[in-house]
């Protein structure tokens, strides 16, 4: 059985009084997650990751299409049980403290008042919140409503869980916390489905990833599939060096950029590392560091959206000759 | 059912810690307390004067937390998306509505046992003692919670459809039309048309009939309300409630939360 | 411990509930609406004075006033029906009406025959009636009909002649007022409780009638006025008659035959008149005339 998986999902919304006026949110989304996997949802602002997330949860209702989660459809409650969710931008009862929310979430789950409890102290303690588990939330900041909306998602230890941009709002340090947490549960088996447009962050943590922009799906698989493996530059930064060191490297160097006393050299993907490695040395130069450098998924992603644009433009242009002709 | 009391457990201890009901509150039992100057100006008709002006109090406050709670309360859920947290877990929306009804009621039940327990006080300070007949302005305390339990629902129905300003404009509206079924149908029966007629009379029948439940005049005289009275008009505030849940419940179930 | 599933055939449930619902509330209703009393309706707004009312009303005292308006005539409708009554609170309705808004002539004209009227056709309180209109009168001095409805009480529930005279004199001086309000002025000083200054004015509030229930008192009252007159009439025929002849007629066919007559004479409710064992004209026994009505 798959964790989730979606049929031809779509949603089209109707925007004001007119029927001609609909905005497309979800386009014929076609995806299956395997249990296990910790899958990443890509795209810009606005591509319609939010949308699916709460066609999922059952918040909103597909225009046509169908979804399943862990086997069930779309509109059977009893899959919330097993299912921990996150939504963007976070919000909860001002009034409540950290504990007494996680205990009405657990409530809601049908944990028990012992279990409860039990499940609000540990869940604290794993997203670091243990020292503010009296404080109302009134007075949280947003990084730590984003901390307790990841412990809310997981109060009745889900199977699956959705986080809609978990890593919102949070400083590097929190963001790191986030990347464990999540390679966390996927160590205990669980399936994790996240949305970002942070593409550095899928880029480490997840199995595969969906492409979305305009409600379409751009690209699905592996990053490896999607970025092919290969390289696209070695960067090599050296501190301050003489003239004749660049000039050692000038062979095999595409670019080269100079900040303060240091100076960063993009170099041929095809060079030879050692080779270049013998030849700075060699020079005298002072090396700080030697990166390779692959296609990241942003080239990729800018790729793929300029490709999409650049076929909508020739289907409109070209589309209207080709039915002349 | 566990959920359900949840939920209902949880809108009561918000609605608790809302400031704005305590106010109330206090306004409405300074009122009746004020009952005490009106009733020893006008001469002769010291308790009625503080019965009627005491269960208006109840009334009228009663009516304002009503449609208070009972639209920011839902509203507040939908527009901070608090609501999420809930129907992202095992919670069915019609659990949501009803769980949410009896939250409210149960606030209803104890702000009103509040402001009836600080009129019997205000009462008993005038009156010196006690008795039976004493029992009326209860009953009619009680008939003013069904009425605002109604009040309630509809509040409810109206804020899962629209904002919080049209919410209370509709809900007071129906308030005051649900007061005057009576002229509803009798302006239907002095018109020519049996068209405009029958329409009034049916309006008059599924419209809410809150002036039902408006036995204060006769509170103020001692009057107990027959039981069998009492009866009925729970049983048709149970059924009406019935009624607006359920039309909560359907359209809830098919609101898009964006 | 898992929740309930919520497929399509709960929605049904649900939707059915609402129905089922719907359909006992309203037969409680009806059934509630069969005990519903005679009291003074109202129960609704707390307040018996309609000055605070006024206040409390917020600018929208027009509008209440027409419900209770719409409730006086609710109300008078209902006790009619029940076979008459006391009307006790029709004084405090019109009352609060008038408070409300002291321009709705209606409530003033109304209760100047509904109050001063005598039981069981009205509450029979020719002071509330007089209190009334004196404030309709004082709020509205330019509509001399109320003149001509104090006149009306003074005339016909207090007998009181000279003050009914004062009354439409007063009237026939505002702009605008009928000639006849000088004629009548005249009438009623000098021929007070004749029946053909009775029929006037009541003919004058049955061509005025703003309501059913006015015109309806008015026709009663000149039906009956009428019957008077044509026993009268009759009465005086007989007499001739007797002393013609020099015996008594035996009934009214006598009139008929000796040609004094050209028919048997009836009634305005059909019935024919008869000669009474006194030997005066009577009501035929079918009549539905109620000859108190005439004075």
């Amino acid at each position: 059985m798959r964790a989730l998986e979606t049929t031809e999902l779509t949603k089209e919304y109707r925007l004001g009084f007119w029927p001609k006026r609909r905005k497309l949110a979800l386009d014929r989304l076609t995806l299956a997650v395997d249990q296990g996997e910790v899958f990443g949802l890509l795209g810009p602002n606005g591509a319609g990751k939010t949308t699916l997330l709460k066609l999922l949860l059952g918040l909103i209702f597909p225009t046509t299409g169908a979804a399943r989660i862990l086997g069930r459809p779309l509109g059977d409650v009893r899959v919330h049980a097993r299912i921990g969710y996150l939504p963007e931008n976070p919000s909860f009862y001002d009034h409540l403290t950290a504990s007494e929310f996680l205990n009405y979430a657990g409530w809601l789950c049908g944990l028990d008042a012992a279990a409860r409890r039990r499940r609000g102290r540990d869940l604290l303690e794993q997203v670091g919140l243990a020292e503010s588990a009296a404080v109302a939330l009134r007075r949280f900041s947003k990084g730590m409503v984003q901390r307790l909306g990841i412990a809310q998602a997981l109060v009745n230890d889900p199977d699956v869980v959705f986080l809609d941009e978990p890593m919102s709002g949070l400083d590097p340090l929190g963001r790191r916390e986030v990347r464990d947490l999540i390679l966390d549960l996927r160590r205990q088996g669980k399936t994790v489905f996240f949305s970002t447009h942070i593409l550095p962050d899928a880029e480490t943590l997840c199995d595969r990833v969906a492409i979305l922009n305009h409600g379409r799906l751009l690209g699905l698989g592996t990053v490896q599939e999607i970025l092919g493996g290969s390289l696209e530059s070695i960067e090599l930064i050296l501190h301050d060096p003489v003239p004749g060191v660049l000039q050692a490297l000038a062979a095999f160097t595409t670019a080269s950029v100079r900040t303060g006393d240091r100076v960063r050299l993009e170099l041929a993907p095809d060079a030879d590392v050692e080779t270049v490695l013998a030849a700075a040395l060699h020079a005298g130069a002072r090396i700080i560091s030697l990166n390779p450098v692959k296609a990241s998924l942003e080239d990729y992603f800018l790729a793929r959206i300029k490709d999409a644009v650049a076929t909508a433009a020739g289907k409109g242009a070209g589309g209207g000759e080709a039915g002349r002709a | 059912m566990n959920r359900i009391a949840a939920i209902a457990v949880h809108t009561f201890k918000e609605s608790v810690r809302e400031k704005v009901l305590y106010n109330l509150v206090v306004f409405a039992i300074l009122m009746i307390a004020a009952g005490l100057i009106l009733g020893g100006v006008s001469v002769g008709i010291n308790d009625i004067a503080l019965v009627n002006l005491g269960l208006s109090a109840i009334s009228v406050f009663g009516l304002v937390i009503a449609v208070f709670i009972g639209i920011s309360l839902v509203w507040k859920e939908i527009e901070r998306r608090t609501v999420y947290n809930i129907l992202s877990k095992p919670v069915a929306r019609a659990e949501f509505v009803l769980g949410k009804f009896l939250g409210l009621v149960l606030t209803l039940v104890v702000n009103t046992a509040i402001m009836t327990a600080g009129f019997y006080l205000v009462l008993w300070y005038e009156k010196g003692t006690l008795g039976a007949p004493d029992l009326a302005p209860l009953e009619a305390a009680y008939f003013i919670l069904l009425q605002l339990t109604l009040i309630v629902a509809v509040a409810l129905l109206f804020s899962t459809i629209s904002s919080p300003v049209l919410s209370a404009v509709f809900t007071l509206s129906l308030y005051v039309i649900g007061n005057l079924l009576d002229d509803l149908r009798s302006l239907g029966a002095q018109s020519g048309r049996a068209a405009l007629r029958g329409l009034l009379r049916a309006l008059s029948l599924v419209l809410p009939d809150f002036g039902a439940f408006g036995d204060i005049a006769p509170a103020a005289h001692g009057q107990l309300i027959p039981g069998h009275r009492i009866l009925t008009h729970s049983l048709y505030a149970a059924l009406y409630a019935t009624v607006l849940v359920s039309s909560t419940i359907l359209i809830f179930e098919r609101r898009e939360l964006r | 411990m898992t929740s309930e599933v919520r497929p399509v055939p709960a929605r049904r449930a649900v939707a059915l509930a609402l129905v089922a619902a719907l359909a006992g509330s309203i037969i409680l209703r009806l059934g509630l609406d069969r005990e519903a009393s005679v009291q003074a309706p109202g129960t609704a707004i707390y307040v018996t004075s309609g000055e605070t009312l006024r206040r409390l009303s917020l600018g929208y005292e027009g509008l209440l006033a027409d419900l209770y308006w719409t409730r006086a005539v609710q109300y008078f409708g209902r006790q009619k029906l029940a076979g008459g009554g006391d009307f006790q609170d029709l004084g405090r309705i019109l009352r609060i009406t008038t408070e409300l808004d002291p321009h709705l002539l209606i409530a003033y004209r109304f209760g100047a025959i509904f109050l001063a009227e005598r039981p069981p056709d009205g509450a029979g309180r020719p002071d509330e009636a007089l209190e009334l209109i004196r404030r309709g009168i004082a709020a509205n001095p330019s509509y001399w009909r109320l003149w001509q409805d104090l006149g009306f009480i003074y005339y016909w529930d207090l007998k009181d002649y000279a003050q009914a005279a004062r009354s439409f004199e007063a009237g026939s001086r505002e702009p605008g007022a009928d000639l006849w309000m000088k004629t009548l002025a005249a009438s009623v000083a000098a021929q007070g409780g004749e029946l053909e200054t009775s029929r006037a004015l009541w003919s004058e509030v049955y061509s005025q009638a703003g309501n059913a229930s006015i015109r309806r008192s008015a026709a009663g009252h000149l039906a009956a006025i009428k019957a008077a007159e044509d026993i009268e009439r009759l009465n005086r025929l007989l007499g001739d008659f007797a002393r013609r002849e020099g015996r008594p007629a035996a009934s009214i066919e006598d009139l008929v035959r000796a040609g004094t007559l050209p028919a048997r004479p009836i009634d305005p409710s059909g019935a024919a008149y008869e000669v009474g064992p006194d030997g005066k004209a009577a009501l035929g026994s079918g009549s539905r005339i109620d000859l108190r009505l005439a004075r």
